[in-house]
């Protein structure tokens, strides 16, 4: 056990010398590694804070439901019966006008506005939380409820967050179709820089199979090559997503300083992080172990 | 230890560079396969190390049929022997040490004992002062010295070289010669092939002689 760690950790050593053998090519190729990665990682990043700032934002989806400048007290309880006795309605609170007003007046900025009014322009109104908050039972729902007498307007609060949903989605799909893409990329790399490795060790290999070696010591620092450089990619993906957050970060602190919200861009999680690295260091692995393969067995001995 | 019965080699292009070759070699022997050039004597020892494969015939090594060898076999059938080439096949960007090395890496050798046999088997040759060089700056008799290091690091039980002296001036010849000598008194089976057949005979070795490729009564 201990002489076949020593033996991985001097295949490890082999592997580091022969990258810092090439630091230009090493360089370029981790950093082809490290850009193409950071492109779906950024992005993932970026809707993920979306994802959470829309969950923030919008909260359970709730109908709103406003009565008619003209409805009185007494028909106001008639809705509230109603409600009560709809199966569809899991709560709902009523909202009487002048609560409305003092409300509003609470609200910052427009207390003036509010104070100039001559008369209470806002009406009754029923603030809705359905058992089935699914976009077509609320829908449903909303149109239901239009047609009540002295209803005004019935308003789905939670839409453009289902829309918004339903758009990040479709943003995911995309990362992953970009990932898919880049993968293919990084192998494509990976395998050519084995490939060059394996030409110029050709000597070597050709030697170590005379003298008695397996295939699979040969193979080792070739495949060692390759994960590391994946690695070190994945490391530099990461760098770049951690840097370009700080940046973004500054940026909305000013805006979100003229909009008084308080939202920040979360960096990429540890195990996301963690993923990132591994995922590309198998890349690596998976491009040095099919070039190996191929052109291993090329080289025989004369 | 070493059989082979009728064996033949045929190249690509229908060049035969043995044919029908038999000969038995018991351990501890001592042989010498001489020839003029193209005679196959390369060949020959090329058969014995599993780096071709006989047209016809089989070529037994210690119990192992060598032309029915798995591939994935064939690397510890090499560890059987120490080869020795003409052209040295050293690798230049590793210092005399890593070089001798090699094997016992291949082998997955513990570390401590590995350096212990090195320096052992450079001892033996006569280079341990050398170690930390790298094979460009040592002259062609000490990298073919170099090279008898690393064939004999293993402790092999079957020695095969091929022209160890082709390059060398007669005084370097000849103290490599006397290094195969010393290998096979201490029980190590030799094969040494090279076209100086004066040079062979000082030796006192079994002698094959390898005429186009057929074995000389």
């Amino acid at each position: 056990m201990k002489n076949w760690l020593s033996q991985h950790a001097q295949t490890l050593w082999l592997a580091l010398k022969r990258l810092r053998q090439n630091p230009f090519a090493s360089l370029l190729n981790i950093s082809v590694i490290g850009i193409a990665l950071s492109l779906p990682g950024g992005l993932y990043v970026l809707l993920n804070n979306l994802e959470s700032l829309s969950r923030q934002v919008s909260g359970e989806p709730q109908i709103s439901l406003f009565l008619s400048m003209q409805a009185d007290s007494a028909e106001a309880s008639q809705i509230q019966a109603r409600l009560k006795s709809h199966p569809g309605v899991r709560n709902f609170q009523f909202v009487p006008r002048d609560q409305a007003l003092r409300e509003l007046q609470k609200a910052a900025g427009i207390a003036d506005v509010v104070q100039s009014l001559t008369q209470n322009p806002l009406p009754d109104a029923f603030i809705i939380h359905a058992k089935d908050s699914s976009a077509d039972a609320l829908q449903r729902l909303r149109d239901e409820f239009r047609s009540w007498p002295n209803t005004a307007h019935v308003q789905l609060d939670s839409l453009w967050a289902q829309r918004l949903e339903a758009l990040l989605r479709l943003g995911k799909f995309v990362i992953l179709l970009l990932a898919i893409l880049l993968s293919f990329a990084l192998v494509a790399v990976t395998f050519n820089t084995i490939r060059l490795q394996i030409l110029t060790h050709r000597e070597e290999i050709e030697v170590a199979k005379l003298i008695g070696a397996t295939h699979r010591f040969i193979r080792r620092p070739f495949l060692y090559i390759g994960a590391l450089q994946g690695l070190a990619g994945g490391v530099v993906a990461w760098a770049i997503v951690a840097v370009s957050i700080q940046v973004l970060n500054i940026g909305i602190a000013d805006l979100t300083r003229l909009y008084a919200i308080n939202f920040q861009l979360n960096h990429l999680n540890t195990s996301d992080s963690l993923s990132l690295m591994l995922f590309s260091a198998w890349l690596g692995w998976l491009g040095a172990w099919m070039s190996v393969s191929r052109h291993l067995h090329q080289i025989e001995p004369r | 230890m070493i059989s082979l019965s009728q064996v033949c080699k045929r190249y690509p292009g229908g060049y035969d560079a043995l044919k029908n070759i038999s000969f038995t070699m018991q351990p501890g022997e001592l042989v010498a396969v001489t020839g003029h050039s193209g005679a196959g004597k390369s060949t020959l020892l090329k058969l014995i190390a599993a780096i071709e494969r006989p047209t016809r015939g089989s070529i037994i090594v210690n119990g192992q049929n060598t032309s029915s060898l798995r591939p994935a076999a064939v690397p510890y059938l090499r560890r059987n022997f120490g080869l020795v080439f003409q052209d040295h096949k050293l690798l230049f960007e590793r210092t005399v040490f890593e070089n001798v090395l090699l094997p016992l890496q291949i082998t997955g050798f513990e570390r401590k004992e590995s350096a212990k046999r090195v320096r052992a088997a450079l001892d033996k040759v006569g280079l341990l002062d050398k170690e930390k060089m790298f094979p460009v700056t040592l002259s062609g008799g000490e990298q073919q010295r170099l090279c008898i290091a690393r064939a004999i690091v293993n402790r092999p039980a079957i020695l095969l070289a091929d022209e160890p002296t082709g390059n060398l001036d007669t005084a370097y010849a000849s103290d490599i010669m006397e290094l195969f000598k010393s290998f096979n008194q201490v029980g190590v089976t030799v094969i040494i092939a090279s076209h100086d057949e004066a040079m062979l005979m000082r030796l006192n070795p079994r002698l094959l002689k390898l005429n186009r490729g057929e074995l000389a009564p």
